[in-house]
């Protein structure tokens, strides 16, 4: 504070402070405060808001455990459809998570430690260059690849790999399109908090392991993969949180038995008009989340501050 | 628990530059051998080709007299002490030490008991809970060497372990891995661009330039009797004069230069036609006013006197302007010569030695 005093001096100083905390309190904190306190009112006409019926209470929360039965190979249980969404949800982001972990590991090690310098910057540009393009047009190419009849299905019909265009959507309980387009948008959101940790792993120690008889596995289950825990993690909690909240490629990608809970939440604000309830929803998501990924971070003995590097 | 080491017409190119050319060696089980070179003369390539990290382009390595092509690192009976030492910060003391035998599946009773053994025997005691980053220099540096001892090794690779050291705990380390090769009996192969670690600690050393041995000899050989120029002057300081061999009978003959002829020997291979140079090391050198018979003589006057307590080195020049130095021993009752003073250098024929120029002379005149 006082290097920047010195620095800028008082006005400039007190312009960029101010500016500052007019965007944290007004844009941030507000806005969320009034969300958050609104999840605990129940949705009522413009006459009624204020009035003796606008009380606190959190039925917007329990309406996910509201009574319907979900039959399940001739069980019944008491699960309402917005409980099921909810548990997919979460269940999918983490294989989304899991895939892209699988995926980017080889190719992160491959980078940090195999490929040359001068190969790696074109690597690098092949890899970020499909991020110019908008997440929208993106989640589309996939959507008229994945097409029934579309390029993909026809291509391997073509080769007489498969005889009859295939669902590519339709698979997993109808999620397969949705894991599919959540990889490919956020894959990136790991690889690099993991090609950063692995660079920063001295080969030497690759070597050292080696040399002292260890198998390529036992040096990347024994050496690699502990000093990368960090990069992991990080990467981990950044698709998980990516994908949970991602709209955009569930309604493109999904199939007619499946439905991702931020359009729950969407459907409940915009189609319902109910702000209190999809707010309610959303403070849930957000809340199930932080639990999950600090108990996560708890069992894989992640501290926050290895997730800052 | 050792092996020969040998290197048939070794040579590695890395794409157009050639780090290693033509080295041929053979080390004897249970040597203390170095490697000594100035960084860039391929000391380095040699090792990791022994430890099997890359392959030699032509020749042959053999560990115990069998062929190493095609082994892996993890298959040869060779353990290496990096540069850095490369622990494992993550893991233990002991885990450290017994990374090796848990990766051939020893159970942990084993691994405990096999690196608190190998800890007594690096003198090192009760840190094997601690992590690497908790200890000293020193004792980060006996922990790789226990961790290196616990494979068994047949042959220990020393990439410059002692140089990140400071000076008094580099001169006990180098005592104490002496003493602890002679302990396990087991072949070291040690690589320095430090002549006094690599003169103090061998059995023999091989000095390297250019990606070729120089000389391959014991250490008092190799300072005493150097086989050609690069070797004179990379080991050890050395007075230089250029000149041409004007006469030559068996191992002596007349070398003149432009401050006066003198009597030499000759070294390796030095003949009449030969291009090559004259050295005379500090120490062999002494102060006279009047020329001394049987000596050569060479008038010079005293620039500089550097005391270094048990010696002081004199600085000077003759008449040709060419820097010469002398070491005098420490006697207060015969000091070195004054600043400024003009005197005379005797040296001894016998200790004036012309050899040949190599290829790597020019090249480290260059440098």
């Amino acid at each position: 504070m006082n290097e920047l005093l010195r620095r800028y001096g008082k006005p400039l100083t007190g312009l960029a402070v101010f500016l500052t905390a007019f965007w944290l309190l007004f844009l941030v904190i507000l806005p969320y405060f009034d969300m958050f306190a609104s999840s605990f009112r129940p949705y009522l006409p413009a006459v009624d808001v204020g009035g003796p019926k606008d009380v606190y209470s959190l039925n917007n929360y329990l309406t996910i455990f509201e009574n319907a039965d979900w039959h399940f190979f001739g069980f019944t249980f008491p699960m309402t459809i917005h409980l099921w969404v909810f548990i997919l949800t979460i269940l999918f982001s983490c294989l989304t998570t899991i895939v892209s972990l699988l995926m980017c590991y080889p190719l992160a090690y491959f980078m940090a430690k195999v490929i040359s310098p001068k190969g790696l910057a074109t690597f690098l540009l092949l890899l970020v260059v499909p991020l110019w393009v908008s997440e929208l047009l993106r989640a589309f190419a996939w959507f008229i690849v994945l097409a029934f009849k579309g390029p993909l299905s026809l291509t391997l019909q073509n080769l007489g790999v498969i005889a009859e265009p295939i669902r590519w959507t339709w698979g997993l309980w109808g999620y397969s399109g949705v894991l599919i387009g959540l990889t490919y948008a956020y894959i990136l959101f790991m690889l690099f908090p993991l090609y950063n940790a692995m660079t920063s792993l001295d080969t030497n120690q690759i070597e050292a392991a080696e040399d002292l008889g260890a198998k390529w596995w036992q040096t990347h289950w024994r050496v690699i993969i502990p000093h990368s825990k960090p990069g992991i993690a990080s990467g981990s909690v950044t698709v998980f949180m990516l994908a949970v909240g991602s709209i955009l490629v569930p309604t493109l990608l999904n199939s007619p038995s499946s439905s991702w809970f931020t359009e729950v939440i969407y459907n409940r604000m915009f189609d319902q008009n109910d702000w209190n309830g999809g707010a309610a929803y959303a403070f849930l998501l957000l809340l199930v989340c932080i639990f999950f990924v600090t108990g996560m971070m708890r069992y894989f003995r992640v501290g926050l501050a290895d997730i800052a590097k | 628990m050792t092996a020969s080491v040998e290197l048939r017409g070794v040579s590695m190119d890395f794409d157009k530059y050639r780090a290693v050319d033509n080295v041929s060696v053979k080390i004897e089980p249970g040597e203390f051998f170095s490697f000594l070179g100035p960084s860039g003369c391929g000391k380095t390539t040699i090792l990791r080709m022994v430890s099997g990290f890359i392959e030699p382009t032509q020749g042959q390595v053999l560990i115990g007299g069998q062929d190493m092509r095609g082994i892996g690192p993890n298959k040869r009976p060779t353990a290496m002490i990096f540069q850095n030492l490369a622990l494992f910060p993550l893991m233990t003391v002991w885990e450290n030490i017994a990374f090796g035998l848990e990766v051939r599946g020893a159970d942990k009773a084993a691994r405990r008991a096999k690196a608190e053994q190998l800890l007594d025997l690096v003198e090192l005691q009760g840190v094997a809970e601690r992590l690497p980053a908790q200890l000293s220099g020193g004792q980060r540096q006996r922990v790789a060497i226990a961790r290196a001892l616990a494979v068994e090794p047949k042959l220990m690779l020393l990439d410059e372990p002692l140089s990140a050291l400071d000076l008094k705990l580099r001169q006990h380390m180098r005592a104490e891995l002496r003493a602890i090769q002679k302990r396990t009996n087991v072949t070291f192969i040690y690589i320095t661009h430090d002549q006094g670690e690599a003169l103090a600690m061998s059995d023999r050393v091989a000095v390297m330039s250019r990606g070729q041995i120089q000389q391959v000899d014991v250490p008092q050989k190799i300072y005493n009797t150097p086989t050609n120029g690069f070797v004179a002057s990379f080991v050890g300081e050395n007075n230089k004069f250029s000149g041409t061999l004007t006469s030559v009978s068996k191992a002596e003959g007349k070398f003149k230069t432009d401050v006066g002829s003198f009597s030499v020997t000759l070294g390796e291979g030095v003949s009449r036609e030969s291009k090559c140079r004259l050295y005379v090391r500090p120490e062999h050198v002494e102060f006279t006013l009047k020329p001394k018979t049987g000596f050569n003589s060479v008038p010079i006057t005293v620039e500089d006197v550097s005391f270094e307590g048990n010696f002081a080195v004199v600085h000077m020049r003759d008449k040709a302007a060419r820097r010469l130095l002398a070491e005098v021993r420490n006697d207060p009752a015969r000091p070195p010569p004054a600043v400024g003073s003009a005197t005379n250098i005797v040296f001894a024929p016998d200790k004036a030695l012309v050899l040949l120029d190599s290829e790597a002379t020019a090249y480290a005149e260059k440098e």
